[in-house]
């Protein structure tokens, strides 16, 4: 028998050369099919989650067209419905989320692999992990009861006079200060995806070899010369990968964007309008939404554009992750 | 001399705003866990844990949800564990090639799937066809939330087993099954029980898969056919009313699942396996 001297022997790579010479045994046949079964199931699973969400909403598809992605209407009187709101609310949000948490989470990943002395960074990181572990659910009731008055009372106004008078930018910064919105939902989604990415961005900054940073700091280099010029530029494939995993968590999340969106079936310029994501959608609607109903087709119309989405952004993000990883 | 003073000086300014922004984030969590002590301790008392939900106006509890979620999540874990153990061994010890890839990145894709949309796929499987929400279908949508996380923990733990021990194990005569249990699972256990715990954290919080699932319910119910009420979704209903009692009973909840949920992440963290990386 010839082994790859490169890995270990593997189970299956011993276990078939004693099947050849006769060692049938026939647990290790029922334990064997056991393991291709609970692999297969994995496999099922997913499919029947495509194929369900796919059927429940073709009748939605098949009535609206391709206009359901476009259309702002969401009417149950006149049975019309459209996803274009749904959609600009759950990009919009998302996309706050990750302006807002990417620089965060760049900077509490340098201060936890390079800033904080060694002896802090264990206790710190294990505090800031924390926060991933608090149910949604608790950050929608903070976020609600907590941060959106002090959204309405002093945030909003503040943002208001210092980008109010710039042209365009303004637009996005004016309104009425009602605290639930689509900023307020941004901002919760942002401390939500913050821990996720930043321990990702630990461990990609743990792997730049020492020795590549020791030749910068030998020439002369600062901590942030070398963090610029070394670290960022070498894990600069899995930085995005580990950002677009964060986006995934962002786009997908349901009650604390239900809590503070505001719930409002409307597009407008100021990011201070209530408005509706796609999870929050599915959440608020689905208790009106009769079986076999039209509602019903399109909420689950909504789930299946939503489960393509995050599907998108998952493949490209673990292709991007995995190329560093290994390259 | 200028030029080196401005480069030293940008990097204090790097390393003060890097040292702020992990400061806020600490911030952040004293704020959340000050808000849920302060709202939520003065409406704890004994009565939360001994009475049922009640309609507005009646001292209630949140007894039935408490039960509710703790046989849920049991249910969710005693589907998902055998399978997810047995899969994620299957990946570590026998599959190869494009398969295998594929088997990986589809657990991946369930590991970060929109936990709205397994309420909804749950929903079409075994609610509307059975004409019914029920517990059962709670435990269902749980169970698939676990399941990828038991599987990749147990593939990375696995992974971490020296080939040694396999070989040692089958130069005794060993059969591939008994390895497997008597030496890979048990070299590997705090480990995967670490997963385990993590996936059972993460579960006992998720609102979103049980609203379209096992619904809630007002009352006791031990029928798994039947609604029955969870923590999460209780805390939901409760927040958004418009009763004062009952949203002082939903920040009760709330700091309750929360202890419930960081003791156990502290405790797989810290005690069970220090330098263990399964937790994603």
């Amino acid at each position: 028998m010839t082994v790859d001297s490169s890995t270990a022997p593997t189970v299956s790579s011993v276990a078939a050369s004693l099947t050849k010479r006769g060692h049938v045994d026939v647990g290790d046949g029922v334990f064997r099919f056991a393991l291709n079964a609970a692999a297969v199931a994995v496999l099922v699973i997913l499919g029947a989650i495509v194929v369900l969400l796919f059927k429940g909403g073709f009748p939605a598809l098949k009535e609206f067209g391709l206009g359901f992605f476009l259309s702002t209407d969401w009417n149950p009187v006149t049975e019309h419905y459209g996803a274009g709101v749904m959609l600009y609310g759950t990009l919009i949000t998302s996309l706050i989320a990750m302006v807002l948490a990417f620089p965060a989470s760049l900077g509490i990943a340098l201060f936890l692999t390079e800033v904080a002395p060694e002896r802090f960074r264990r206790p710190i990181g294990t505090a800031i992990q924390l926060l991933a572990a608090i149910p949604s659910i608790i950050y929608g009731m903070w976020g609600f009861f907590v941060v959106s008055p002090l959204m309405a009372s002093t945030v909003q106004p503040f943002l208001t006079s210092i980008f109010g008078p710039i042209p365009l930018i303004g637009m996005l910064f004016s309104g009425a200060p009602v605290g639930t919105g689509i900023l307020t939902a941004g901002l919760i989604l942002a401390l939500m995806i913050m821990p996720f990415i930043t321990a990702m961005f630990v461990e990609i900054f743990t792997s730049v070899p020492p020795v590549l940073k020791e030749a910068a700091y030998g020439v002369g280099a600062t901590m942030n010369e070398v963090f610029r010029a070394v670290t960022i530029p070498y894990g600069r494939t899995a930085l995005v990968g580990a950002v677009m995993l964060g986006l995934g968590r962002a786009l997908g999340e349901t009650m604390a964007v239900t809590f503070v969106i505001g719930n409002a079936n409307r597009i407008a310029a100021t990011l201070y309008s209530p408005g509706a994501s796609i999870a929050s959608t599915i959440a608020n609607e689905f208790p009106e939404a009769g079986p076999g109903s039209m509602k019903l087709h399109a909420l689950l119309e909504l789930g299946f554009s939503l489960f393509v989405i995050s599907f998108l952004v998952l493949a490209l993000a673990r292709a991007l992750v995995r190329n560093r990883m290994e390259g | 001399m200028k030029m080196l003073d401005r480069r030293l000086l940008t990097d204090r300014i790097v390393r003060i705003v890097a040292s702020i922004l992990a400061l806020l984030a600490l911030v952040l969590l004293a704020w959340i866990l000050w808000t849920l002590v302060w709202r939520g301790a003065t409406a704890l008392s004994l009565s939360v844990f001994t009475e049922p939900t009640m309609p507005p106006g009646r001292n209630g509890g949140l007894a039935n949800a408490v039960v509710g979620s703790l046989i849920q999540v049991a249910i969710g874990l005693a589907i998902a564990t055998p399978i997810g153990l047995l899969a994620g061994t299957w990946l570590a010890e026998v599959g190869r090639g494009r398969f295998a890839d594929a088997v990986r990145f589809v657990n991946d894709v369930l590991l970060s799937a929109p936990s709205i949309l397994i309420g909804l796929f749950v929903y079409e499987l075994l609610v509307k066809p059975f004409a019914g929400f029920s517990a059962i279908a709670g435990s269902a949508a749980l169970a698939v939330l676990i399941l990828p996380v038991v599987v990749r923990a147990t593939e990375d733990m696995l992974r971490l087993v020296p080939g040694s021990l396999r070989e040692a194990a089958f130069a005794l005569g060993a059969s591939h099954h008994s390895v497997v249990v008597h030496v890979l699972w048990r070299a590997a256990r705090a480990g995967i029980v670490t997963g385990i715990l993590l996936a059972v954290a993460r579960a006992a919080g998720e609102t979103a898969p049980l609203l379209f699932t096992s619904l809630g319910n007002l009352g006791w119910s031990f029928d798994l056919d039947k609604p029955m009420a969870s923590l999460p979704v209780t805390i939901y209903q409760y927040a958004g009313s418009p009763f004062d009692e009952w949203v002082a009973l939903a920040w009760a909840g709330a700091l309750v699942i929360t202890v419930g949920v960081l003791a156990l992440n502290i405790l797989s963290r810290v005690v069970l396996a220090p330098r263990g990386k399964a937790s994603k």
